[in-house]
């Protein structure tokens, strides 16, 4: 503590930061593992399986086999791939899916500490300046496999990518006309006491996460992807560590929106109940606002495991359908009703 | 015949009755009894005339009922049987069976699990038991000798029991009582 107290400001800043960015990345990595494996073990029970159950009590330890198992494979480059963008694809794919995670507030304080790696005054305008990279790594590695089906999967992400983007950054221009502050933190704020932003505005809601679905290359949107017509689409010619790195990046962009979700929609890591709702003024209540995010995150990756097995892949077409022709008329009506609602009010 | 597709409704088309119908099934399924069998822990039990790995069997006194006739290392269409017989020297610990085998090797990477082994045995010594999906850290391990295949073989209730009754035959000849005028 003494230590700690004798640093200046910046240096206190530049110590908490790290160790913030550290701890975050830390805990994120078993996050993914755990939703792999519920995702292999929900698979299996909506499939009348029991899934794996074998490495480990109850097959926790799966996803540590699955990752040792695929980092031992052999690291194979095809000849007729461009290397530089190659090698580059996995990387820019799974560097935006952690970046996102730098401004949401995955807990109120420890300490004196604000538990946000970054307290940005323009939070939402950095997701998603930093998710539309997140396109360019599939992109990347649909072009420079040089082969016809990531060719096929790397097109239709730009598409998909590009469109939703546009539906879901509509989407919650309404939120922010409520909140009246582009900072997360000033959202979860404004939805203290159980005021979630999901009961004001259930259609920005519906169509953040359906855009949402779109931009993690689920299923029902799971064209870039779709293994039974393009084999594996963007990753096809990718194997061991590479191929690893966009599965991470995979779930790693789930485990973002559903904490994007939750802290625009959901009230982030407050409860309306005991007292949950006003930042913690103990270690022990920081730790149990940080817990409160991880169960709100875990119950939104269950239904993008759920919704997998619900809904059929759409076509190409009635995607782009939905997404021009539905989502950005509706989410500007929406902002426009907002508006005049405001307005009225005032 | 063309059958018109059906104009969907409003209703239909927002997607949401899909979507309830599409929870219902998959809740439905979540819940249900799991159809897994464990596999290595708990197996299939396979139907009665089951044609699995041929192993040799002994009578209930122990013989080995084999007598190295070739028949069934003969008609093995893909030569999985190689037998060595005893030869000429006699085996005290054979039991009164003749020509018990000096070795009987199955290569069970070779049987095709015909069964026409079993078929052609002269003697009832070779069965196709339930036995599947054998498998072995090499190929000389999946030769199976002639102790491992009596012991995974067992003992064949045989209403029969030849040697037994060759046995007793012997027996009375040895106590066959002979007339004074022939010694």
């Amino acid at each position: 503590m003494e230590l700690i107290n004798n640093l200046t400001q910046t240096q206190q800043f530049l110590l908490f930061s790290i160790l913030k960015v550290l701890c975050v990345f830390v805990a994120v990595l078993p996050l993914i593992g755990a939703s792999v494996l519920a995702e292999r073990r929900v698979s299996a029970w909506i499939q009348d399986r029991i899934g794996p159950n074998r490495v480990g009590p109850f097959g926790l330890l799966q996803p540590l086999a699955d990752g040792v198992k695929t980092m031992l494979k052999e690291d194979f480059t095809p000849n007729h791939v461009r290397k530089v963008y190659f090698w580059l694809a996995p990387a820019i794919t799974v560097i935006p899916a952690f970046l996102t995670l730098a401004v949401i507030p995955f807990g109120s304080r420890l300490g004196s500490e604000k538990m946000v790696i970054a307290d940005l005054n323009v939070g939402i305008l950095y997701t998603f300046g930093i998710v539309s990279l997140g396109v360019y790594g599939i992109v990347l590695a649909g072009y420079s496999s040089n082969s016809k089906y990531p060719f096929l999967g790397g097109i239709r992400a730009s598409a998909q990518m590009i469109s939703y983007e546009i539906a879901m950054g509509m989407s919650v221009v309404p939120l922010f006309m409520l909140v009246e502050s582009l900072n997360l933190g000033d959202v979860i704020a404004y939805q203290a006491g159980g005021a979630w932003l999901v009961f004001k505005q259930p259609l920005a809601f519906a169509i953040f996460l359906v855009s949402a679905f779109a931009e993690t290359n689920r299923l029902p949107f799971d064209l870039p992807e779709s293994e039974t017509e393009l084999v594996g689409g963007y990753h096809t010619e990718y194997s061991s560590m590479k191929f690893l790195l966009f599965f991470l990046g995979e779930y790693a962009n789930m485990i973002a929106s559903s904490a994007m979700m939750v802290t625009l929609f959901f009230g982030g890591w407050t409860l309306p109940i005991f007292g949950l709702d006003q930042p913690a003024s103990s270690l022990v209540g920081g730790f149990i606002h940080i817990g409160i995010f991880v169960g709100k995150i875990g119950i939104l990756m269950t239904l993008f495991i759920w919704v997998r097995w619900m809904l059929p892949r759409f076509r190409y077409d009635q995607l782009m359908d939905i997404g021009w022709k539905r989502f950005i008329p509706m989410a500007l009506a929406n902002i426009l009703l907002t508006a005049i609602v405001l307005w009225v009010m005032h | 015949m063309i059958v018109n597709r059906k104009e969907l409704s409003w209703w239909e088309r927002m997607y949401l009755p899909a979507i309830a119908s599409g929870f219902k099934v998959t809740l439905r399924h979540f819940f249900k009894k799991k159809v897994t069998m464990q596999y290595p822990e708990e197996k299939w039990s396979v139907p009665p005339g089951y044609r699995g790995a041929p192993y040799l069997v002994k009578d209930q006194e122990g013989r080995t009922k084999c007598v190295s006739c070739q028949l069934c290392e003969f008609v093995c269409p893909p030569r999985a049987i190689s037998i060595t017989p005893p030869g000429p020297d006699v085996q005290t610990e054979a039991g009164n069976v003749e020509k018990r085998p000096r070795e009987f090797e199955i290569n069970m990477l070779r049987c095709i699990f015909c069964g026409l082994c079993q078929e052609v045995c002269p003697e009832e010594a070779i069965f196709l038991m339930k036995d599947y999906s054998l498998t072995g850290q090499s190929r000389k391990e999946m030769i199976y000798n002639k102790e491992k295949l009596l012991a995974l073989g067992g003992v064949h209730n045989d209403p029969i029991m030849k040697w037994k009754h060759k046995a007793q035959e012997a027996e009375q000849q040895e106590t066959f009582p002979v007339p004074e005028e022939r010694q």
